[in-house]
Formats: structure tokens, C-alpha cells, sequence
């Protein structure tokens, strides 16, 4: 008995010493990142918080480490939260940069009269099932009926004899919104079905239909790899080429917004996403680049 | 000397403050809810908010019955699954097990305590779901009730038989042996004497079950699915009912709060009301049944 | 002819009773037959859940994993550097807010409430509403402890997602179970000491602080280290709390993301299973860690009040 509380103990003083260690080696090896010739002569720094929208938030990451290459003292926060809170944080302050994947309201704009708007990138919504789903493409029509509830079978489309499974974002998420817009035709239309599994996040969403057969959710082109398909809507393929030609009939903004002007570090990393090297990003990551 | 005693009474005023700021939070728990969930109390109604079984912020409906109805299930079900495994540890622990074995299976209910809720919702997620998905019955997704019952029914084991496990320490000696006296078997005296004794003790320990159940809530997120229904059951079997997806009310707060605002942001702090009510009223009751043990 | 009638009967009666007795054991084997089973299925529960998610974390669990940031946005790549100095960061400082104030409200509670005349009617009421506070707050459900601290360090006080607001938030989480833990251990304290000291000639304050408090603070420390593990295995609250971000925190003010939101993270928002099974992994043996140190510390406790 005390032999084994003994050895518990040791195992866990391992641990705290494991710790220590981590923590120790923590800062060593971020000093001489710091001091790397390349990096050495802007001399900006500062500090940046950013939140909101968790379809830009991969994006923004990417952007601000990018940026961190040439201005490694300016330190970037990115927390996601979603759009309305991207929108809300903006507009009242308690952040520097908001990001929004969807419009920016009218009563948003009316409620927070300072905000600027800028539109960092676009980007498609996938409509994406399980890889095993034998249906390669739908019509945007066929899509609005399954995510209203009203084809509930894949052999209605098609597929095979197996009851459709939807996954769809949470009220209030940007590209919720968005598909609502574009693909369930807005306020007049219908509602999605409310045996839908409603996942907080577009990696949740493809996280779930990834694992779970017979699923379709929708999700931002970013977001798109192997471990989901995307579908074909009205014979287009989901690709950036169509997107950003116009062709993919499902496309929106994504935005950033701030209080006022932009001035200092904000106003440098927002010139930087504008920049060839900061679109280049956005294309990199498949969005569409606005430049 | 003087300066000794001043010293004496200002740190009882310290002390009285600090032991004051409890309450003070609480209070302000329910001032802060309350004010922002006003709002959605005065636009919405309580009824409606209460009754309602529609939840559609983007349109300005906002009913909570479904995730009442979530709530309450989920917790149904963990009972079901939990409460006779953990007071049969509980007997275990407090009759039945010889030393050795009591050494190994207390700190075995110790650790599933201190597991993160994450942990468990991991583990529901990779292990649980695809599990429970190869149930054949159409609409069957592996995320509903029943994986999050089975994840939940885990969580409150340690709760029950903690608190089961004093109170059958609790009845005292002679009970015991005056029944074993009379010639009962261990398991008669078990039954007929001490589990009677120890009686509100006991139902106290499944409440205080339940109030975790009931305030659970990422583990949940990972699990059950989040839809917005009512469950219903999904074939003409009733228990399929277990397979639906749902939504708690610990889970309409986490899973929206961040993309919230206005009248959504304050439902969503109406629902933090209904919960916290809800709570205070279960946990009050498990307080008055262990008051009344003890006097 | 009656005789025998009698005997038979006694015979029935006698066989009755064995039969009786005999099912009665077999009920009782039956029925210990559960319990052990019972038994068995606690343990099991905790070898399978924390096997596997050890087993399945070991293979990722590399000092390339523990000392590497997370990295490249959502695709969850990286390691758990960062996450494992922000529950660093966080850890103390929530202690640091919930101790001092629990241990205090729990000396008053035990030191100077329980010794309260009928004529201090005020203080009396005042310490049962303290009481009832303690008892309430213990039951609020994380969630809410989050939505509080949302609407008030973040949002009213203009603290922001940071980890000033998530300690303050954590702090009123763990409150309650240090009140308790340290209200149990001052309890224990026999009367003796303090009367030894009192009649000594010091004052309430000065037995409390030289003697009462050293001699339960075995009990106080086991509080404490109990406050840890929450704080360490909470998500929910700091979910709405702490921000996410997964950079380094730089200040008070900073977000940042404790090792069981970076698990959350993973699991939901990204396919990297295998990290968040390391995370759990990590969790888990801190955990284990954790309840080590209070068992050693709660032995202590025991036998030291026994005379040890």
C-alpha cells in the first residue's frame, strides 16, 4: 500500500519536473528566433487583438505568422467567437480587428456608426457529404430540399437506400447565415431541418460528417481536404477557379472590420493581407484573393 | 498588548468579510444572469420562453422546451445507466469489500472524479459514437442521448458513491448487529436495515447526481449531437427515443454564446437563469434530505 | 397417530427451513455476486477510458510535442507548448486569488462563528447566510460560473478575454471546495491546541495563525491541490472566459488556451485526434499527479492527529 502511494507520488513529481522543464525550454527557444538577421530591421512592435468569425480565424492565423516572419515583435492574437461577435468586439472596442464571414448587417453598421469594413477575401461554401456518399453533385434546388428536411433519402437524389444525415453550423454563424442566404433563399425561405446535428464550428462540421456515412453539411472552401467530398452544384465543380469566376453559385465575403482608421501595427498587418504576399496567402489557403 | 487585540478585531472583520464574499458571489451570479437575460424575459415571456419549442434566434423564436426536454432525458438516462452501478459501489465499498479490494476501487472512483469532462467527451466521441451508431435503426447517428447518458452516467458515479458510501458508514453499529443477531443474512441486513437507515442519505447523493448531470456541459457539446428537437423515438421501438440527437440547456449557452447578441445574447443568459433555478431547486432539496439525517 | 402428524410436521417445518436458508444464501451470493461486479466495472471503467487514452496519446507524446507551440491554424498541427504555460500561468493565479479568501472565510466559519453567544444575533444571521452561500455556490454548474464571468470581467469590466477575467472566473469555481476542505481540516484540529495556546495568553488571532492553522495545514494544502486539478481539468468555464487564442500569453490581459480547451479545440474543430488523445494523455497524468499528492498529503494528515 505505501510502496504503491510511493510510486504514485514519484510519478507525479516526474511530471511536475516535466513541466518545469517544458516551461524552462520555453523561453530559451524563442529568444533566438527573435534576434534571426532576417528579421531584425523593421523594429515594429506592438500587439494586435483579433476575433470573431471562425472561418477567417484559420486564415488570419496564417496571416498573422506570416506577418510575424518580418515583424517578429508585434504579437497577434487571433480567438475565434464567431461573426456577430467579430462584428460586436469591432464596434465597440474590445478588440483591435474583427473578422466576419458574411456581410456586415445594416443594423450592425446603424448600431456601431465608426466601423470600417474591409474585405480581406472571398470564399465559397462546399456542400460536402461522407467520402463513401456515391452522389457526386446535386442542384441547388435538391440541396435546399435535404437541408430543408424534405428529402430525407439519398435514393431521392439518386443515391442509395439510406436515410440522409444533415449537419449544419449553429444560429448566428456566419456561414449559416450565408447558405441560408444563398442557398435556402433567405427570410422567405425554409427553415433547416431541425433533426440536423448542429456543430459550433466548420471544423466540427467536418470533423462530423467526415465520421459519420451517409452525412452532407456545408462548409467554407478553406476548410475542404480528403477527408470530406465536396459536391458538384448545378454540374460545377467546387473549385477556387470557379469561385472566383463567378461559375460556383455559393460565394461570399470574408471581412475584417475596425473602430475608426487604422493606424500603426493594425494599419501594417491590414496592408500586408491587402499586399501581393498577403493574398498570396489567401490563395494558398483556397480562398479567393480580392486583388 | 493594546495593539495586539486591534490587530485581533480587524482580522475578525477581515475574516468575516472573506468569509461574506460567497454569498457575494452568488448574488452577483444572479444579478449579472438576471440583468442580462432581463431582456429576454421581458421581450420573450417566461411562458413562452419556458413552453415554447421553437429556437430559431435568427427569426426571434426562442423557446427552450427542447432543451429542457434534452436536459432532463440525458439526465434521465445517466440515472438509469449510473445510479445502480454507483450504489452498488457504494455498498461495495462500505459492506462488502475486503481491504485489498477497497484499496484498489476507491482511488479508481477518486481518478474518474478528477478526469477532465473533455476527457470523458474524447473518449465519447472516438470511442462511444461510432459504437453506438452500428445500432442498426435508421437515423441512428451515434451522437444523441445515449452516448451522452453513458458518458454522463461515468461523470456522476464518483458524486453517488461518495456520498452513498458515508452515509451507509453513517448508520450506526448496532443496527447492524442487532439484525445479524437475529439470525438475517448479511445481504437481509443489508437490505432490510441499513440501506433503510441510510436512506436519505442516499436519495440526497442521487440529487447531487443529478445537479451535476444537469450542469454538465462540454462533454455533452461533444456528444449528443446539439439539434434542436425534441426527442422523439425514431422507430416504432420507444427506446429508440435514446438514439435522437438533442441539446442541453449547459449546451444552447456554450455552443451560441460567442456568435450572440442583442435578444439572443440575453436568452441565451435567460437560459443560464432557467439552469441555475433549476439547480438551486434540486440541490436544495438534496440539502434538506441530508439535514434531516443528521438531526 | 398425532405423535406422528407432529413429527412430520417438525420434518416439513425443518426442511422449509433449510430450503429457506439455502435460498437465502443463494440470494446473498447472487446479490455480493453484483456487488463485486459493481466493483469490477468502476475499475474497468477508469482502465478502459484512461488506458485508452493513454495508450493512444503515448504514441504522440514526444519532447518535440511538449515543447513546440501549436501551429498552422485549425489544421491542428504542432505541439502543446503554449497551452501547457497558459494552464502554468493560470493555475497560480486563480489559487492565488480563491485561497487566501477561502482559507479565511473558512477560519471565521469554524474559529469564530462556532464560538458565537446568543446575544451576537446579528453576526449569527450573517454567518448563516455565509454558509448558505458557501453551500449554494458549490452546486452552481460550471456554465454559469462562465456566463457570470463573461458578463462581468469581460464584457462590464472591460477585462476582455484574458487571463485576468478566466482567473477571477476560476477563482469563484474553486472557491467553495477550498472553504470546505480547509473548514474539514480546522475541524479536525483538537480543541486541546487551542486552549493550550489561548490559556498561554494569545490571543484568538495569534493561536489561529501560530497554532491551529500550521497544525491543519496538511488539510489546507490538500484543498488547495484539489483547486489545481479543477482548474487544470476545467473547459467550460474558460471556454467563454479565456479567448482561445493559442499564442503565448504576455500579460494579465491576455487570451491564451489551458491544455483541456486546447483539447476541446482539437477534438472539435480539427481532425488531429491523435494530438488531442496526447493532450489527454498529459491531462490525465496530471491528474493522476494531483490525487497522488493529496492522498500522501491526507495520510499525513491522519497521522499526525492521531500523534504520529
Amino acid at each position: 500500500m505505501y510502496q504503491r502511494n510511493r510510486a504514485l507520488i514519484g510519478v507525479g513529481l516526474l511530471i511536475l519536473v516535466l513541466m518545469v522543464t517544458v516551461v524552462a525550454c520555453q523561453s530559451t527557444p524563442t529568444k533566438p528566433a527573435e534576434t534571426t538577421p532576417a528579421s531584425a530591421p523593421t523594429g515594429l512592435s506592438g500587439s494586435i487583438s483579433v476575433a470573431g468569425s471562425t472561418t477567417v480565424q484559420p486564415l488570419a492565423e496564417k496571416l498573422a505568422e506570416a506577418f510575424n516572419a518580418q515583424h517578429p515583435d508585434v504579437q497577434i492574437d487571433v480567438q475565434g467567437g464567431g461573426s456577430s461577435v467579430g462584428v460586436k468586439s469591432a464596434g465597440q472596442g474590445t478588440v483591435d480587428v474583427g473578422m466576419a464571414s458574411r456581410e456586415v448587417k445594416q443594423s450592425e453598421l446603424d448600431e456601431y456608426p465608426d466601423l470600417r469594413v474591409l474585405t480581406i477575401a472571398r470564399d465559397g461554401i462546399a456542400i460536402v457529404t461522407h467520402p463513401d456518399v456515391p452522389v457526386d453533385g446535386l442542384t441547388k434546388e435538391q440541396v435546399k430540399g435535404i437541408f430543408a428536411g424534405d428529402v430525407t433519402n439519398w435514393s431521392e437524389v439518386d443515391g442509395p437506400d439510406k436515410p440522409i444525415v444533415i449537419v449544419a453550423r449553429e444560429e448566428g454563424s456566419g456561414t449559416r447565415a450565408a447558405f441560408e442566404e444563398m442557398v435556402m433563399g433567405g427570410e422567405e425561405g425554409p427553415a433547416i431541418a431541425d433533426t440536423a446535428i448542429l456543430q459550433p464550428s466548420n471544423g466540427a462540421v467536418r470533423t462530423t460528417v467526415s465520421t459519420t456515412p451517409d452525412s452532407i453539411g456545408f462548409l467554407s472552401f478553406g476548410y475542404l481536404d480528403q477527408s470530406v467530398k465536396a459536391l458538384a452544384i448545378d454540374g460545377v465543380e467546387a473549385t477556387e477557379a470557379n469561385a472566383a469566376s463567378g461559375a460556383y453559385p455559393i460565394v461570399r465575403p470574408l471581412n475584417m472590420m475596425i473602430k475608426g482608421e487604422p493606424s500603426g501595427v493594425v494599419k501594417a498587418w491590414l496592408d500586408f493581407i491587402l499586399s501581393d504576399a498577403g493574398q498570396a496567402i489567401v490563395r494558398e489557403e483556397g480562398y479567393i484573393a480580392v486583388k | 498588548m493594546r495593539a495586539r487585540y486591534a490587530i485581533d478585531n480587524s482580522v475578525r472583520y477581515l475574516l468575516l468579510f472573506s468569509a461574506l464574499i460567497s454569498i457575494f458571489i452568488v448574488f452577483l451570479i444572479g444579478l449579472f444572469t438576471l440583468r442580462e437575460g432581463w431582456a429576454a424575459f421581458r421581450g420573450i415571456g417566461l411562458v413562452q420562453l419556458l413552453a415554447g419549442h421553437v429556437w430559431r434566434p435568427g427569426r426571434e423564436e426562442f423557446g427552450l422546451l427542447a432543451m429542457i426536454a434534452g436536459s432532463v432525458l440525458v439526465t434521465i438516462g445517466a440515472v438509469a445507466l449510473g445510479v445502480p452501478l454507483a450504489l452498488g459501489g457504494a455498498v461495495f465499498l462500505a459492506e462488502v469489500a475486503p481491504r485489498r479490494a477497497r484499496d484498489l476501487v476507491r482511488p479508481a472512483v477518486e481518478l474518474l472524479a478528477g478526469i477532465p469532462s473533455v476527457v470523458y467527451g474524447l473518449f465519447g466521441m472516438v470511442v462511444l459514437v461510432p459504437l453506438v451508431r452500428r445500432i442498426p435503426v435508421p437515423g441512428n447517428t451515434g451522437y444523441g442521448l445515449l452516448s451522452a447518458s453513458i458518458v454522463l452516467a461515468v461523470m456522476i458515479l464518483p458524486t453517488i458513491t461518495n456520498i452513498a458510501e458515508d452515509a451507509i458508514r453513517a448508520v450506526p453499529k448496532e443496527y447492524k448487529e442487532g439484525s445479524l443477531a437475529l439470525g438475517t443474512t448479511y445481504w437481509q441486513t443489508i437490505v432490510g436495515v441499513i440501506l433503510p437507515a441510510a436512506r436519505s442519505g442516499i436519495v440526497a447523493a442521487i440529487i447531487l447526481g443529478l445537479g451535476r448531470a444537469l450542469g454538465e456541459t462540454m462533454a455533452m457539446i461533444m456528444v449528443i449531437g446539439n439539434s434542436v428537437i425534441i426527442p422523439r423515438p425514431l422507430n416504432a421501438n420507444p427506446l429508440t427515443l435514446f438514439l435522437s440527437q438533442a441539446r442541453t440547456l449547459t449546451g444552447n449557452i456554450a455552443v451560441e454564446i460567442s456568435y450572440a447578441t442583442g435578444l439572443h445574447e440575453s436568452a441565451l443568459f435567460a437560459t443560464g437563469v432557467v439552469l441555475f433555478v433549476l439547480i438551486m431547486l434540486i440541490n436544495s432539496l438534496a440539502r434538506l434530505l441530508m439535514r434531516r439525517r443528521v438531526s | 397417530m398425532r405423535e406422528s402428524r407432529v413429527v412430520s410436521l417438525v420434518t416439513t417445518r425443518k426442511k422449509g427451513r433449510k430450503a429457506n436458508v439455502s435460498r437465502r444464501h443463494l440470494v446473498q451470493k447472487l446479490a455480493f455476486g453484483f456487488l463485486w461486479l459493481t466493483g469490477l466495472v468502476v475499475v474497468a471503467a477508469l482502465l478502459v477510458v484512461v488506458g485508452y487514452v493513454l495508450l493512444q496519446g503515448a504514441r504522440v507524446i514526444t519532447p518535440e510535442f511538449l515543447l513546440t507551440p501549436p501551429r498552422g491554424g485549425l489544421s491542428g498541427e504542432g505541439g502543446i507548448s503554449t497551452t501547457i504555460v497558459t494552464t502554468l500561468y493560470l493555475v497560480p493565479l486563480t489559487i492565488g486569488i480563491a485561497t487566501p479568501l477561502g482559507v479565511g472565510a473558512a477560519v471565521y466559519l469554524v474559529e469564530y462563528a462556532g464560538e458565537m453567544q446568543g446575544n451576537e444575533g446579528v453576526l449569527l444571521r450573517l454567518v448563516e447566510v455565509a454558509r448558505f452561500g458557501v453551500e449554494t455556490l458549490s452546486g452552481v454548474p460550471s456554465i454559469i460560473f462562465g456566463l457570470f464571468g463573461y458578463a462581468l470581467f469581460v464584457s462590464a469590466l472591460n477585462f476582455g478575454f484574458s487571463l485576468l477575467s478566466a482567473a477571477l472566473a476560476g477563482a469563484c469555481l474553486i472557491l467553495p471546495t477550498i472553504i470546505r476542505t480547509t473548514e474539514e481540516a480546522l475541524r479536525a484540529v483538537p480543541r486541546s491546541y487551542r486552549e493550550g495556546s489561548l490559556a498561554l495568553g494569545a490571543t484568538q488571532w495569534q493561536t489561529i495563525w501560530g497554532v491551529v492553522l500550521p497544525a491543519a495545514l496538511p488539510g489546507i494544502i490538500t484543498g488547495v491541490v484539489l483547486g489545481v486539478g479543477r482548474v487544470v481539468s476545467e473547459t467550460a468555464v474558460f471556454y467563454v472566459t479565456l479567448g482561445g487564442s493559442y499564442k503565448m500569453p504576455t500579460s494579465l490581459l491576455h487570451g491564451g488556451r489551458t491544455m483541456a480547451l486546447h483539447l476541446y479545440y482539437l477534438a472539435m474543430d480539427t481532425r488531429a485526434f491523435d494530438k488531442a488523445m496526447g493532450t489527454g494523455a498529459i491531462l490525465v497524468l496530471s491528474i493522476i499527479a494531483i490525487n497522488a499528492i493529496i492522498n500522501s498529503l491526507s495520510r499525513r494528515l491522519t497521522l499526525e492527529l492521531k500523534g504520529g
